[in-house]
């Protein structure tokens, strides 16, 4: 055999290094573990959602035809495919809300809104949604309201449950604020939310207590006309 | 915002069911909307193409012209529709921009043409959307330095000096441009002969002469003809120090000047010489003295002056230096990597001539760069492998950046001759848009001959006259006011170099004084246009009011120093008065527009301008010669 010395053995090595590539050019040698990256590509075609009929859905919501008309004209311009998943969800909201970081709020509010809980949001859901709380009732409303606290849907709202939903809050609002905001005041707010609609003081807050305090409530009841001519 | 975002308001506000239970104090009211909500069709109607859309799309970005109320300024209360007098081809992106929320440039438009649209529409072309802003920076680049270009060209070119131009500015423009006198020509080629004696005479008395007679050793000519030699480097280097004198004197910034590229070459060129001159004939300066001699040949750098190829080599390699640098840098690291490996590969070998790394350094770059001098040869296997390595990548990293640079220097060739053409054609472009201005105060002159300002009952104008437009008649009024107010008329060029033959002499400035001393001369050329007497009114203070004409003509001058015309031609001082009077730049473009109405009617076209001042000059002659008389009489 060939005695070869240190640096005769690495260049023979670089050459043979050098040979192979020269091969796979040719595709006789394939680097296994490449099949995969074909199959990806077609994940990314988007799911195509088709709403059912303006006449359904102007039964089972409070809106004419005309401003559900409007509003899939909207819906569909912003959302070709039909859906909205959350990143989207979450971009359109933040744009409302620039000086904050809204990303927290948007996901409970997109997890209200995906009532079958399939990831996305389509037009029936937003349009369910949205009728429920421009066009319903006031009990409407808290109900969807209580839904909305109620993260984990067992059917009370816990102390941590409504200081995350809090925090989210006061987060839209940013660091520029007036008075500056203190750390401790979602605990504080949450606090006094817990005072006000605890009626049996056992830590959680069920609906019906939710209800009747918030009809209770002056303020509350007053500040409904805010949806009074949204659409 | 952003697009769309309307769209989800309602959703957004809806979104604030989540805070009411939180809120510690009422909510503020919602605002109250009073117009009708419910959606629209919009019919926009731009030039024919009519498009329709909704209400809604348009309002989503309410701070351009479609989104908010200045569209209510082109809504037709007959036809119900929004009327543009615009491009419909532009339209279709401008209402997809409004549709899907991105701008999108059309390839084949004008960049110029798309970007005045989006300026009428109120959006600015910083929206445009990712796909397209590629290409829209690129065309805008291109674009932009073509412009910079011409202008450029008009300015530095060949537009004549003011007549008050000191030594300086003058000289600083001989230099500059030299076909603009002949005594600059003369100097440029002076010069540049000398530039190729130097270069010639450093060449040549390195050459080995016949030797002189006694001795063997083949001299140096230089050496041999030492005397005729030095003289002419002397003389080489007082002509260059001359003109870097002069150049500097005449430079209107100094500094500026000082730190340019082409006098550091001038200051190189001459200074060995001068340095020559001070230092002493020393052994131990006299090494240094060679290398000074060296710097000599410098001198052949100052022909990118007379060059423009040169020029756009220095440009080119300007404009490539990151490639280049890049070339320098993967070199150098290729160089060292493989000159180490060679070392420690050829280290066993015996006698090797790869004696250290530095000295490797040598057959990497001869390797690497082809050229296997064939001094230093590997002789171990490894050696050899690498070495073979060494090539290929050798021929690899220097083949990459020589597209870069190759493209850039074509893009920089195509751009100087683009420039040159421009140039060329540039004179052409001037006469024709002179022939125009003349061809619309022809029109006004042919308007008065045909009695066009008379004021006398509609029967009896000519019907040359009534067929004129109305704006040709609105703008012959506008002249003819001007004539009023100024108490002169407007003639034509021949006229005017017939009968005023007085000033002939010199520049403007000089002309007026000289004018208004003529007061007789100008009031009877002016009033053997006999026919037309109907009109001739205040004549007799015609020729104060020539003297301010006369001024205000040299006021505009200094405006516009590209075109402009030597005073003697009056079409041109016609013009300038044109232009006063009318002195926004839309009436400017309206002046050259107006020799196509005169095209269209018949009796008089542009093409007849030459025949007009015949007609004009014919009558006048005759007139002339019934008046000449008079007019020796009054001169």
């Amino acid at each position: 055999m060939l005695s070869l010395d240190g640096l005769e053995m690495i260049a023979v090595l670089v050459v043979m290094g050098l040979f192979v590539k020269v091969l796979e050019q040719f595709g006789l040698f394939e680097v296994v573990g490449e099949e995969d990256s074909v199959e990806d590509d077609f994940e990314l075609s988007t799911v195509c959602h088709r709403p059912e009929g303006l006449d359904k859905l102007q039964e089972q919501t409070k809106f004419t035809k005309k401003e559900l008309q409007v509003l899939y004209r909207g819906f569909k311009n912003e959302c070709p495919s039909g859906v909205v998943n959350e990143e989207t969800f979450k971009t359109i909201y933040s744009k409302f809300f620039p000086q904050g970081d809204s990303g927290a709020y948007a996901h409970f509010l997109f997890e209200a809104f995906d009532t079958n809980k399939n990831g996305s949001v389509s037009f029936e859901d937003f349009v369910f949604g949205l009728s429920i709380i421009l066009r319903g009732t006031i009990n409407d409303r808290l109900n969807w309201a209580f839904n909305l606290y109620d993260l984990n849907k067992d059917g009370c709202i816990t102390k941590e449950e409504m200081m995350d939903i809090m925090k989210s809050i006061y987060d839209m609002m940013g660091k520029y604020t007036y008075p500056c905001m203190q750390d401790e005041a979602p605990r504080e707010h949450v606090e006094s939310f817990f005072q006000k609609m605890d009626r049996n003081n056992d830590g959680v807050v069920t609906i019906d207590e939710f209800i009747e305090s918030c009809q209770k409530d002056e303020n509350i009841m007053q500040s409904m006309q805010l949806f009074d001519n949204v659409i | 915002m952003a697009a769309g975002v309307a769209t989800w308001m309602p959703f957004a506000r809806a979104a604030a069911v989540g805070w009411l239970p939180l809120a510690q104090k009422t909510m503020p009211k919602p605002p109250v909307d009073k117009k009708s909500r419910s959606d629209e069709i919009l019919f926009v109607n731009v030039s024919g193409l009519r498009f329709q859309t909704w209400k809604n799309t348009l309002d989503r970005y309410p701070d351009t012209l479609l989104g908010s109320s200045e569209k209510e300024f082109f809504y037709n209360e007959e036809t119900q529709e929004y009327f543009f007098d615009r491009d419909p081809e532009m339209f279709r992106h401008i209402l997809n921009f409004f549709r899907t929320g991105k701008l999108h440039y059309p390839r084949h438009e004008c960049i110029q043409a798309f970007e005045e649209e989006l300026a009428f529409y109120g959006i600015i072309p910083e929206i445009i959307g990712d796909c397209c802003m590629e290409e829209y920076r690129d065309r805008k680049k291109e674009n932009q330095e073509r412009l910079a270009e011409d202008t450029e060209a008009e300015n530095a070119g060949d537009a004549p000096l003011p007549p008050d131009a000191t030594l300086r500015e003058r000289l600083w423009r001989a230099f500059e441009n030299p076909h603009t006198s002949t005594m600059a020509l003369v100097f440029y080629y002076v010069t540049g002969f000398f530039i190729a004696v130097s270069v010639i005479a450093n060449v040549v008395e390195t050459v080995p002469c016949r030797p002189i007679k006694g001795s063997i050793k083949d001299l140096p000519c230089g050496e041999k003809f030492s005397v005729a030699f030095s003289c002419l480097d002397t003389a080489c280097v007082l002509i260059f120090s001359f003109e870097y004198l002069m150049r500097l004197y005449a430079a209107p910034s100094r500094c500026d000047f000082a730190r340019s590229v082409m006098s550091v070459i001038d200051v190189v060129a001459i200074l060995p010489f001068y340095i020559g001159l001070v230092m002493p004939e020393n052994e131990e300066v006299s090494g240094a003295f060679v290398t000074l001699r060296v710097f000599r040949v410098f001198r052949i750098f100052k022909f990118s002056r007379h060059s423009q190829g040169l020029r756009i080599l220095g440009c080119t390699l300007q404009a490539c230096a990151s490639e280049l640098g890049f070339l320098l840098f993967s070199l150098t690291m290729a160089v060292i990597i493989f000159a180490t490996v060679m070392f420690y590969a050829e280290k066993g070998t015996k006698g090797t001539t790869f004696s250290s790394i530095p000295a490797s350094f040598w057959y990497t770059i001869v390797t690497m760069t082809t050229l296997g001098y064939g001094d230093m040869v590997p002789d171990s296997i490894a050696g050899k492998i690498f070495g073979s390595i060494c090539s290929l990548s050798g021929v690899l990293v220097i083949a990459l950046p020589v597209p870069v640079i190759v493209s850039n220097f074509a893009r920089i060739y195509h751009q100087n001759q683009r420039a040159d053409k421009m140039r060329a054609q540039q004179k052409v472009r001037q006469a024709r848009i002179r022939m125009a201005k003349k061809g619309a105060t022809n029109a006004f002159l042919q308007h008065k001959e045909d009695g066009g300002l008379q004021d006398g009952d509609s029967d009896s104008t000519p019907l040359c006259v009534k067929n004129r437009s109305a704006f040709e008649h609105q703008h012959h009024h506008l002249l003819h006011c001007l004539e009023k107010t100024t108490n002169h008329e407007f003639t034509d060029e021949v006229t005017y170099s017939e009968v005023c033959v007085t000033d002939s002499v010199g520049f403007r400035t000089s002309r007026s004084t000289s004018l208004s001393s003529q007061q007789g001369a100008t009031t009877t050329c002016c009033s053997r246009r006999a026919k037309r007497r109907a009109f001739r009114l205040a004549n007799s203070t015609v020729s104060v009011s020539r003297g301010s004409v006369q001024e205000l003509d040299t006021l505009h001058i200094t405006k516009t120093p590209a075109g402009t015309q030597y005073p003697q031609s009056r079409s041109s001082l016609n013009a300038r008065t044109e232009d006063l009077k009318l002195n926004c730049a839309d009436y400017t473009a309206a002046i050259i527009s107006i020799p196509t109405p005169p095209a269209n009617t018949p009796d008089e076209s542009l093409p007849n301008s030459p025949a007009i001042p015949g007609i004009l000059r014919n009558s006048r002659s005759s007139t002339y010669n019934t008046q000449e008389t008079v007019k020796i009489s009054s001169l």
